[in-house]
């Protein structure tokens, strides 16, 4: 079964964009590969025939009209905001500013 | 001396009430009294809002004079719990109330709309008096991981509520409210009421709308009623039931009036048993379970087969794989679920850094406490490029094999199954921290039935060494009505046992002012 590394650790701290401690990932290449030991299981069962389940209920395409409602006032959403400007959210810059 | 109004139960308030002999305002005073005096050394709740809920007391109150002065058929429309105090978990938004998740980074988050079941709540005319303490993100068995510091559990306060909705089990436990919400993922509301020594059920994946509340796993969340009897928790389920078309998975299935029938006679209610048919699945008594849990286990069934029911052991083959699926699907969807969380539109944020990724790290990083941390990095991993059919797909597939083991045993012709709710009673603060895995096993009995999305309830069933053991009832989907009458008949069954005498133990403690808190006592060495 898989095991990770502490590259591997980092890596998928990225792509989840935690910014963890030296210490955090330290604990959690233990902690990870110990939980993954309990997946490996898993591959006792032949399951090359079995159907997945996503949901269980059988529900399928619920759909609505497509008709315009009323959303929550800019006021309200915005009261929520770290830092705003009028009506808008203000973020971090994501392009280059040179 | 006046009567002590906390000691009732939700329905005995809703007789008096319409009997004029109590008012809603006086109901939600007492319990706010109780809540405000009893809480240090408890800590189930992290908001009391006593403002609003004295205003929607005397709001029910005015509606209740209006239907007496109406006759007695505008007093039997209103909802059993019209003018009852409940208490919501606090990931269940109430417009321009906090809703923390139980996590710093939800902290100082003002909800802006009202979830589906709140303005059920309302409709029914329910007291909502605040908001309860939970594993962040609903994330844990304990209670522990709440970034707001633990509950403890009334029956002995050096030990854990279970969780993750351990303040709301433990608020109903020591009679700070009669009724609670609580959602469940993989056990988060049967095994805390287990652990408090009160009922709490988790419904059929889509009998309650998710609407409004924050998500964790988003195929296997469910809302549900906390009460210290059957009767109350189905009176709170009728409440919150039934289609929403804001949450695309409630389904088009209308809510049993059953739910607010079961009859009042023990009697009546224990004759339900005959000719029933209960499956004991093995499975279920796993090794290394506390021997006390399993003696009041094959006590309760010894009870259901005395009251005429017939009781077969039966297998559910694939139980064993239900932990390692349960921790790939939950923490695959949680990772998708938590991405909204970045420092942007609202909650915890970290500003200044470099850049907008230096930001989002910085903000993630610092806001989210360690089990959660952990669970977003084994969901990414699991769907992550090179491992999605290993681990997810594969998941998917063997959750197919869980949830046909079942199907096979209700097309067989089983009312119900029944079995513990969780192997262990309450353990002490700290016990289960260091091991994750160890944690994970507390849900080894009530994860199976999320991942099958099915109905369960934990009912109280005796005590083992003075703390309480849940007996759990499975039944099929949308089975609520039958699987609330079974879990009544064996409380009326049960009505005259000694163990329904005893109150938690460590109760009277509670009204001491200068008491330990509960991260006090956790951090204590034992």
């Amino acid at each position: 079964m898989a095991s990770l590394s502490r590259a591997d650790v980092e890596h998928v701290a990225h792509l989840a964009r935690l910014g963890l401690t030296p210490e955090e990932l330290a604990r959690l290449e233990g902690q990870l590969n110990h939980i993954l030991d309990q997946y490996a299981k898993l591959a006792e069962l032949d399951t090359d025939a079995i159907p997945p389940t996503a949901q269980t209920i059988e529900l399928e395409n619920i759909l609505r009209y497509d008709a315009a409602r009323g959303s929550l006032p800019a006021a309200e959403v915005l009261a929520n905001a770290p830092e705003r400007d009028g009506d808008f959210f203000v973020v971090p810059a994501i392009l280059g500013g040179e | 001396m006046a009567e002590d109004l906390t000691t009732l139960l939700a329905h005995q308030m809703a007789a008096r009430l319409r009997a004029g002999e109590v008012t809603s305002r006086e109901l939600a005073e007492a319990h706010l009294a109780r809540a405000h005096a009893t809480d240090r050394g408890l800590h189930a709740w992290l908001s009391l809002d006593d403002d609003r809920a004295l205003a929607e007391a005397d709001a029910a109150d005015a509606r209740l004079a209006a239907a007496r002065a109406a006759g007695p058929a505008a007093l039997d429309a209103l909802h059993p719990l019209h003018g009852v105090p409940v208490a919501l978990k606090d990931l269940v938004s109430v417009k321009g109330g906090q809703c923390t998740a139980g996590s710093r980074i939800l902290e100082g988050y003002r909800a802006p709309y009202d979830a589906h079941i709140t303005e059920r709540l309302h409709e029914a005319g329910a007291v909502i008096l605040g908001k309860t303490n939970m594993d962040e993100f609903a994330m844990g068995s304990s209670c522990e991981h709440s970034a707001f510091g633990p509950t403890a559990n009334p029956w002995d306060l050096g030990r854990v509520p279970g969780g993750s909705s351990g303040g709301s089990a433990a608020s109903v436990a020591a009679f700070q409210t009669p009724l609670s919400i609580g959602t469940d993922t993989g056990g988060s509301i049967r095994q805390p009421a287990a652990l408090c020594g009160i009922v709490g059920m988790k419904p059929t994946y889509g009998r309650v709308s998710r609407y409004g509340i924050v998500a964790f796993a988003s195929s296997l969340d469910q809302v549900g009623p906390f009460g210290r009897d059957v009767r109350d928790a189905s009176a709170l389920l009728h409440a919150v039931s039934g289609r929403d078309e804001r949450d695309s998975t409630s389904a088009p299935i209308p809510v049993p009036e059953d739910l607010v029938r079961l009859p009042s006679s023990d009697d009546e209610a224990a004759a339900w048993l005959r000719g029933r048919r209960f499956g004991v699945p093995r499975e279920y008594f796993v090794a290394g379970m506390d021997p006390g849990v399993e003696a009041r286990i094959r006590e309760a069934v010894a009870v259901l087969a005395a009251s005429g029911a017939s009781v077969e052991e039966v297998s559910l083959p694939h139980t064993d794989y239900g932990l390692a699926t349960y921790y790939i699907v939950a923490p695959a969807e949680a990772s998708a679920n938590l991405a909204r969380y970045d420092g942007v539109r609202f909650g915890h944020s970290v500003r200044g850094g470099e850049d907008y990724l230096a930001d989002y790290l910085a903000t993630r990083g610092s806001g989210f406490g360690a089990e959660v941390k952990r669970r977003i990095m084994l969901g990414t991993y699991a769907l992550s490029a090179g491992y999605y059919d290993a681990f997810y797909l594969k998941a998917l597939k063997v959750r197919t094999l869980i949830k046909r083991d079942f199907d096979v045993l209700f097309e067989a012709g089983f009312d119900a199954l029944v079995a513990p709710t969780s192997p262990d009673v309450a353990f002490r603060f700290g016990d289960k921290m260091a091991d994750p895995v160890r944690m994970y096993l507390s849900d080894a009995c009530t994860l199976p039935v999320n991942m099958a999305g099915l109905p369960g309830i934990s009912v109280p069933c005796g005590l083992s060494e003075g703390l309480p053991v849940g007996l759990q009832f499975i039944g099929p989907a949308w089975s609520e009505a039958a699987l609330l009458r079974a879990a009544r008949a064996y409380e009326g069954a049960t009505a005259g046992a000694d163990w329904r005498q005893v109150l938690p133990r460590d109760l009277a403690l509670l009204e001491d002012p200068g008491i330990a808190t509960p991260a006090e006592r956790a951090a204590a060495p034992h």
